[in-house]
């Protein structure tokens, strides 16, 4: 951090808690979430926008937390993968994912969830295709996808024969 | 209560934490004055350190400085042997070599500072590539460049080379390959006089580190204490490097007096830890004008990097594996590792195999094309079977169903109809598309003697209200090591999986189960752990407290009573060694491993001859691995390994300079992502293994074997080029498709 940097105050609404935050202007948003937010269900795993696993919801789309400078975030909803269980209650797509194989050593899980999510928030009846290229900005080593495709197209079934 | 838990698909033990974010990485731990840890490392691949220079501008009194001189013990990385230092001394002997550490609490300084530490070289001459290490053009290791070399012999072939119908020979390569987990290596340490030297991290054997720290700090083994953490995947990348890890937090914690985080980011974990060794294999094969093959000569020779760390082991499966699954009279084997200035190459899933394997099953597509047999034939007639020996002379016992695994995976593909038909389509279609196969086996646990070495125990423990706690060094870093051993533990003890907890990995409470590597977690320490929980039963029933059929609450009540009555209720189960199986060391021949798997994977691909890239559009994986236990986690297993494969097979490229991997970021070395792997179609054949828990073996590296090969075969139907080394990038497969059109 460069001397002249001071810290700005963030005020953001975080897992629907308005939360107000210290931070310098162009730190990460991962590493405020992290660090500050005590959120860790965040991940880093290339800190330079290509693996995905620190996607989070900004405002509604789905966004590289590592590549967002902190000041970009003031004013702004986020939802974190510790915001997608309602009150311990798992979402279908983390039910899915649970069920069907879809995480394995858990690492780009919570990125992969909150891009389905996000998906299937834009798109409730989504081809495997379309599947394919929501989660194409997120990379899994363990699985070969296979699964995760698996539990996503199973959590938008589980979806519809919600009352 | 038979097989009421084996053979679901039971939900991931760990999985809940996993999906809510709420499972805690090493990165995710925070320590009381926990201060941050980083690395100085060489910028030459090979010189005399001449001095350190610390620059201007930094607070340095502010830092925690660790060189070489401040190690308590032997500045190595112990494991097979003492050759890799912890710290460099006096001499580099790679690029991107540990030299100087650096901890301090604010990490945005922290870099500043590490930017600032100037290590001064005299440059030395190195040597980097296979070549250049076998003709001593700089001896760099030992007297000759070699860290181990294998002879494996079978028969003679030298009588047979006059009488062959014909010779076929080939040379092929395979590259480096990142194992990219996605949780980069890290760990948090604490080290004093009074408490020792304790680790927290990312990885996948806990007592190897604590053998590396015992010998690193001259302590005794009750004063250091290894813990795993959720760790996001290893692939072999987690086995060996952690040490070095583990050692460098735990000299800053111990100087600085406070705990110590270490995390790597990824373009530092690229740069600096072990990749997939880069091979070369020499093929010179004698058959008969009906396809059967009468000797085959194999040279096989890995780069080891720098140092010996996992090396010799590696050439190992790698050579035992060079020969498949074939009933060859005659067979000789020539291996070995050797010393080059880049970063030691160490353990990746498949652990030399996927090397070997690629070479041969590549060359019998081609020796088929010389006798004029189709890829499917030239195999059939060559597959071993019971009873009859291996390479290394190993006379397979159990029931080897090739023959099937090969008919399943052929219809399973449609392979023929397809063949004929793109055979038909190619010459007129913008798009060429091929199939391909490969057929093969893996072997499970450790090679030869090596499990009786390592002589593994599990223990397992009731708890008074009738909780079953499972004690194993083995760890869980996405193969399902906790789920499995539930499923296990439950099925042996007729309970259910909600009563079975798994402990966490700490060296000070779980006995040593050797290292969680060479698919022997399920099939060996899976085993101890069926032995134990059944201890668990007999004592229980020995003391008439319990009676041959039981509730749950009958089970928690005898607990309580044992308990009560004699104190804690444990099973501790050591590994024993059958005594069918012998193996000679010297001779390298005997009884290789205590299973195999046995497999035939078939690729269908498109290539676009204008950009010439490839794509698998479908992907057929049969196997037959015992009894699967979890048919959702060893399907996963597969998959996982199949994309990878594929990511081995053509896109997976690391680019070297003088030792130094220059494209060591996620943008520029490019693995599968949704968009790159075909549907994956898993299928198993189960023949219960007598000597697994339920009948299971191992399956964790077997995908890496054969998906290179199988796309690399089908690359070669679709457009007549005659791959030889892999990745099959873009840009190499165009200059292969030029020369041919020229």
């Amino acid at each position: 951090m460069p001397e002249a940097a001071r810290k700005i105050r963030l005020r953001c609404e975080i897992n629907g808690n308005a939360l107000s935050l210290e931070a310098y202007p162009m730190a990460r948003l991962l590493d405020v979430l992290r660090e500050q937010a005590g959120l860790t269900g965040t991940k880093e795993g290339c800190g330079e926008g290509e693996c995905g696993a620190c996607s989070i919801e900004m405002d509604g789309a789905l966004v590289n937390s590592c590549l967002i400078p902190a000041l970009q975030a003031d004013g702004t909803k986020i939802r974190t993968i510790e915001g997608v269980a309602d009150a311990g209650t798992l979402s279908a797509v983390q039910q899915a994912f649970l069920a069907h194989g879809g995480a394995q050593c858990g690492i780009c899980t919570p990125g992969m969830i909150l891009a389905a999510s996000n998906l299937l928030s834009r798109n409730a009846q989504p081809t495997e295709y379309e599947v394919r290229e929501a989660l194409s900005g997120n990379l899994c080593r363990c699985t070969g996808y296979t699964k995760i495709f698996e539990s996503v197209l199973e959590a938008c079934r589980a979806q519809r024969l919600r009352p | 209560m038979e097989n009421r838990q084996i053979g679901k698909s039971v939900p991931r033990k760990e999985g809940r934490e996993k999906v809510t974010g709420a499972a805690r990485y090493v990165d995710d731990l925070t320590f009381p004055h926990m201060i941050h840890g980083a690395t100085v490392r060489s910028s030459f691949a090979r010189g005399k350190i001449l001095g350190i220079r610390f620059g201007e501008g930094i607070p340095w009194k502010e830092f925690t400085i660790v060189t070489a001189k401040n190690i308590p013990g032997k500045n190595c990385i112990a494991l097979l042997i003492e050759d890799q230092p912890c710290l460099a001394d006096e001499f580099v002997n790679h690029p991107e070599e540990a030299v100087v550490l650096l901890a301090h609490p604010d990490k945005y300084l922290l870099e500043e500072a590490r930017r600032a530490v100037h290590v001064e070289y005299e440059p030395l001459p190195g040597v980097f590539t296979i070549d250049d290490s076998l003709s001593h053009k700089q001896i760099i290791w030992g007297d000759d460049n070699i860290f181990k070399s294998y002879r494996v012999e079978k028969g003679d072939v030298g009588s047979v080379w006059g009488s062959a119908d014909f010779i076929v020979e080939g040379e092929y390569e395979t590259g480096a390959q990142e194992q990219l987990y996605i949780e980069p290596q890290g760990m948090i340490a604490r080290a004093n006089s009074a408490e020792g030297v304790i680790v927290w991290g990312s990885l996948q054997c806990p007592y190897y580190v604590h053998k590396a720290l015992v010998r690193l700090f001259g302590l005794p083994k009750e004063k250091v204490r290894v813990v795993q953490t959720e760790t996001g995947g290893g692939f072999g990348g987690k086995e060996e490097y952690p040490s070095m890890i583990a050692g460098h937090a735990a000299l800053l914690a111990l100087k600085s007096g406070k705990p110590v985080k270490m995390i790597y980011d990824r373009a530092e974990d690229m740069a600096a830890t072990t990749k997939r060794h880069p091979s070369r294999t020499r093929h010179r094969t004698a058959v008969t004008r009906e396809g059967k093959l009468m000797a085959m000569e194999i040279d096989f020779t890995l780069d080891g990097g720098a140092y010996e760390t996992l090396s010799p082991v590696v050439l190992s499966r790698g050579t035992i594996h060079a020969a498949g699954p074939y009933a060859c009279p005659n067979v000789l084997i020539q291996s070995r590792v050797v010393a080059t200035n880049a970063p030691p190459h160490g353990a990746f899933r498949g652990f030399g195999a996927p090397q070997s394997v690629f070479a041969l099953e590549r060359h019998l597509d081609r020796v088929a094309a010389v006798v004029g047999i189709s890829p499917e034939e030239m195999r059939r007639r060559n597959f071993i079977h019971q009873g009859q020996a291996l390479s290394v002379g190993q006379v397979v016992h159990e029931k080897v169903q090739m023959d099937e695994l090969l008919d399943r995976a052929l219809t399973l593909s449609g392979y023929h109809e397809k063949r004929a038909r793109f055979a038909e389509e190619n010459p007129r279609s913008t798009v060429k598309r091929g199939m391909g196969f490969a057929s093969f086996l893996h072997g499970a646990g450790f090679t030869g003697s090596g499990e009786e070495y390592l002589a593994s125990e599990a223990l397992v423990t009731a708890m008074p209200d009738g909780r079953v706690q499972v004690l194993a060094g083995s760890t869980e870093m996405g193969q399902g090591t906790n789920t499995v051993f539930t499923q296990i533990a439950a099925e042996a003890l007729g309970l259910e999986c909600e009563q079975i907890e798994i402990l966490q990995p700490d060296t000070s409470r779980v006995p040593n189960s050797g290292p969680t590597v060479a698919s022997r977690t399920t099939m060996i320490v899976g085993k101890l752990v069926e032995s134990a929980a059944l201890g668990i039963k007999k004592l229980l029933l020995d003391a008439s407290f319990l009676k041959s059929s039981y509730s749950a609450t009958e089970f928690a009540d005898a607990c309580r009573k044992y308990t009560g009555k004699f104190g804690p209720l444990q099973s501790l189960v050591k590994y024993q060694h059958p005594g069918d199986l012998h193996w000679d060391d010297a001779k390298y021949q005997g009884d290789a491993y205590g299973a195999y798997a046995w497999a035939v994977y078939v690729a269908e691909v498109s290539v676009d001859p204008c950009t010439a890239e490839v794509r698998v559009e479908d992907f057929v994986a049969v196997q037959e691995v015992g009894k699967v236990i979890n048919p959702i986690l060893a399907a996963g297993q597969i998959e996982g390994g199949v994309a990878q494969g594929i990511g081995f097979a053509l896109c997976e490229n690391v680019v070297w300079q003088e030792g130094r991997m220059v494209n060591g970021q996620m943008t520029n070395y490019i693995m599968p992502t949704s968009m790159d792997v075909p549907p994956i179609r898993v299928f198993f054949e189960e023949l219960p293994y007598a000597r697994g828990p339920a009948g299971a073996k191992g399956i964790g590296e077997l995908p890496l074997d054969g998906t290179a090969p199988a796309i690399a075969n089908a690359i070669a139907r679709a457009t007549g080029a005659d791959v030889r080394q892999i990745p099959v990038t873009p840009e190499k497969l165009m200059e292969m498709l030029e020369h041919m059109y020229a």
